[in-house]
């Protein structure tokens, strides 16, 4: 069951620039993170509020939608449902055939990562271009984001240096930060300004008054989705919220623990369209692809009031040292491991609810406070009952017949002391054979005692 | 008083020593100890690996057996979180069971409202808080205030000292590498305090300190805290 992110993991692991950058990287920002939250005094109460507004949000779903739907069009916009990746995908290429567009900028890409549309875009004939700074760079890469806010997180300024020298800078660049964004600017600004259509994805859409909320922290989104003339925004439908005034919980909330800011840099809002400012089309997708899904199950669906801060990945034990690439999907680190088996089926990802040593850090951070080590609970049970290797099964049949009565319990005591015997040497096991050859792989094993409490009790009280 | 030891699965096997400590540190505060023999384990593994009806057993097992002990003390956070937290999903009426179980250093200064034990323990100490000591059993700061209130005891900082030690129960096996990755980052971090001695309060996490340390010979030894606290049971 620990599969296919046990195996990816060990790739990372392995990787000792990539283990090095993603300490130093997660590390900021939970510092900066904690900084943040620890001035405001009404922390918890603003937790409470997030988790109280996203429940009702869930427990409303269809009506929120609804509303939404209607005040989208009432202020010009047009609606569009998809079922799952596929027909959002075909929802989005017809849009640019339509308008005979053959490129496109985007941003607030995590959505449209998740649904694979750059591939269905490309199958069409139509290019993307991530307009992000770090989604910038995987796309020149041709690799994939590891990170919710901080796609590159795995890279580091050097490795950023020499890409853009290979791809888009004109001269032998230095690995200032700054002279590395001001070259990514000026390529943009000319695509920017080129561009017939945006495509974004959306922290926020507003019930109430159809508007969509897109946070960022480089202007570039705002390029996006106002220079344009078309403009098509994707949303899980998760991601409502049912009024304009519920924006000032989660414009507090998500600053502070996505990038340990107090105000975010660039927050756009936009209801419909207007006359001679903005685009002059707008779409709006409403993403379903699996939600509707996890909204079923009563334990997991906390699972959708993420808010992609990623301020569990950054105090996660796993994924700072794994990275997101062991997770195997756009969500990594402990939300992926709670949405991705959710979204995709847990048969799919049965390894993901064991990536994680239950050590509550992401619970504890978690501004909607999500409890994920509940919810990861929860998928593993569902994931033993779709199918748990035989012998793993049985191993704990065992285990489990022999903890229902302290005779059997002190019975395999003795038997353990017995069959430990060719593995002990100066009081430590250091290797055994078997499954157990996974303990002392990277540490010793105590040995069973040579008297069990239980039996000095035996034979000392009574 | 009259207290019931929840000793755990690991302790019993792993640790006898630890249980003894704690036999010792009670009765010589005057209480009468009893050792319910019918005791295994709370069902954690179980839980914690998805298999939940094996757990649900042994949490009703765990209500019978000690339903008749008005305080229960147990050496693990861990299990004492299970107790509490799980084992009311689990096992009908286990709710007010769990609000008289007691992790060893919270019964102490919380309930008991003792710190000085009259230890002595003449040694570089630093102190791992356990995940699940800090967030499942929520048992505070009594553990430091006992650790300060031994004689002879220094008791230094670990850096980054709320992070996991990579244990996780079957995460250990299940995800080995990452397990003890997180293992050598904690163990690097114990080493650099130049402790002789790194205790905490649970004997699953320390079996994993204890390997870790053992096995990259870093010079420091892990140790129950009751094996600090205490004179250790008679025999």
């Amino acid at each position: 069951m620990s599969g296919e992110f046990r195996r990816a993991a060990r790739t990372a692991l392995a990787d000792e620039r990539l283990r090095a950058n993603m300490q130093n990287a997660t590390r900021t920002i939970r510092d900066r993170r904690a900084r943040a939250v620890s001035e405001l005094p009404d922390w918890e109460e603003l937790r409470d509020a997030g988790q109280a507004i996203k429940a009702d949000v869930l427990a409303r779903l269809d009506d929120y939608l609804l509303q939404f739907e209607a005040a989208v069009e009432t202020a010009g916009g047009q609606v569009h449902w998809a079922r799952d990746a596929a027909e959002a995908n075909a929802i989005v290429v017809e849009i640019a055939r339509t308008h005979g567009i053959d490129e496109v900028v985007k941003v607030k890409s995590l959505t449209t990562d998740e649904i694979r549309l750059n591939e269905a875009l490309a199958r069409a004939g139509i290019s993307a271009l991530e307009t992000d700074f770090a989604e910038l760079i995987l796309q020149l890469d041709g690799d994939w984001p590891s990170h919710i806010l901080v796609p590159a997180i795995h890279r580091n300024r050097r490795e950023i240096r020499a890409l853009f020298e290979q791809t888009i800078a004109p001269g032998p660049l230095s690995d200032d930060p700054n002279e590395l964004a001001e070259t990514a600017r000026a390529y943009l600004r000319e695509k920017f300004l080129d561009a017939r259509m945006g495509i974004s994805g959306a922290n926020f859409g507003v019930a109430e008054t159809g508007t969509i909320c897109i946070v960022e922290s480089e202007g570039n989104g705002r390029m996006c989705t106002t220079v344009p003339e078309l403009l098509v925004s994707i949303l899980g439908i998760e991601k409502l919220v049912p009024r304009f005034e519920d924006l000032e919980v989660f414009l507090q909330l998500l600053p502070r623990s996505a990038t340990g800011e107090r105000m975010n840099p660039y927050t756009s809002l936009f209801t419909g369209v207007s006359d001679g400012d903005g685009p002059d089309e707008l779409h709006v997708v409403l993403l379903d692809a699996g939600r509707t899904r996890v909204l079923a199950d009563t334990i997991g669906r906390q699972a959708l009031h993420c808010i992609r801060c990623s301020a569990c990945l950054n105090v996660c034990p796993v994924y700072s040292r794994t990275g997101g690439h062991a997770y195997g999907s756009v969500y990594p680190g402990p939300i992926g491991a709670i949405l991705t088996p959710q979204l995709i089926g847990v048969e799919q990802a049965p390894s993901l609810p064991f990536a994680s040593t239950l050590c509550g850090a992401c619970y504890e951070v978690c501004p909607v406070k999500i409890d994920i080590p509940a919810v990861l609970l929860h998928l593993r049970a569902r994931a033993v009952e779709t199918g748990a290797p035989r012998q793993e099964r049985l191993a704990m049949a065992l285990a489990g017949w022999l903890f229902g009565g302290a005779g059997r319990f002190r019975l395999i005591q003795r038997l353990a002391r017995i069959c430990q015997r060719p593995f002990v040497s100066h009081g430590a096991i250091t290797r055994l054979p078997g499954p157990l050859h996974d303990w002392t792989r990277g540490r010793d094993l105590r040995p069973v005692a040579g008297e069990s409490f239980r039996a000095w009790w035996r034979r000392t009280r009574r | 008083m009259r207290i019931a030891l929840f000793v755990t699965c690991i302790g019993d096997t792993l640790y006898p020593s630890t249980g003894r400590a704690v036999v010792g540190i009670l009765e010589r505060l005057g209480h009468e100890v009893v050792f319910p023999a019918a005791q295994t384990c709370c069902g954690q593994m179980h839980l914690n690996s998805g298999y939940r009806d094996q757990a649900a057993k042994l949490a009703r097992r765990f209500s019978a057996i000690f339903a008749p002990y008005d305080l229960i003390v147990c050496p693990s956070s861990s299990c004492v979180g299970m107790v509490r937290e799980f084992h009311p999903q689990l096992a009908p009426g286990a709710e007010e069971l769990g609000g008289r179980v007691f992790e060893l250093t919270e019964l102490l200064v919380h309930r008991l409202g003792v710190e000085e034990l009259g230890a002595s323990f003449p040694h570089r100490v630093t102190y791992h808080p356990t995940c699940h000591s800090l967030r499942v059993a929520r048992i505070g700061d009594a553990p430091y205030r006992l650790l300060r209130a031994v004689a002879g005891l220094e008791l230094v900082e670990l850096p980054d000292a709320a992070e996991c030690c990579g244990f996780g129960g079957t995460f250990a096996v299940k995800n080995a590498e990452s397990s003890i990755a997180i293992l050598e980052d904690k163990c690097r971090a114990i080493a650099s305090t130049r402790a002789e001695v790194c205790t905490a309060v649970d004997p699953s996490c320390l079996l994993q300190i204890g390997g870790g340390l053992a096995r990259q010979a870093q010079g420091a030894r892990a140790l129950h805290i009751a094996e600090i606290l205490g004179p250790g049971g008679p025999g």
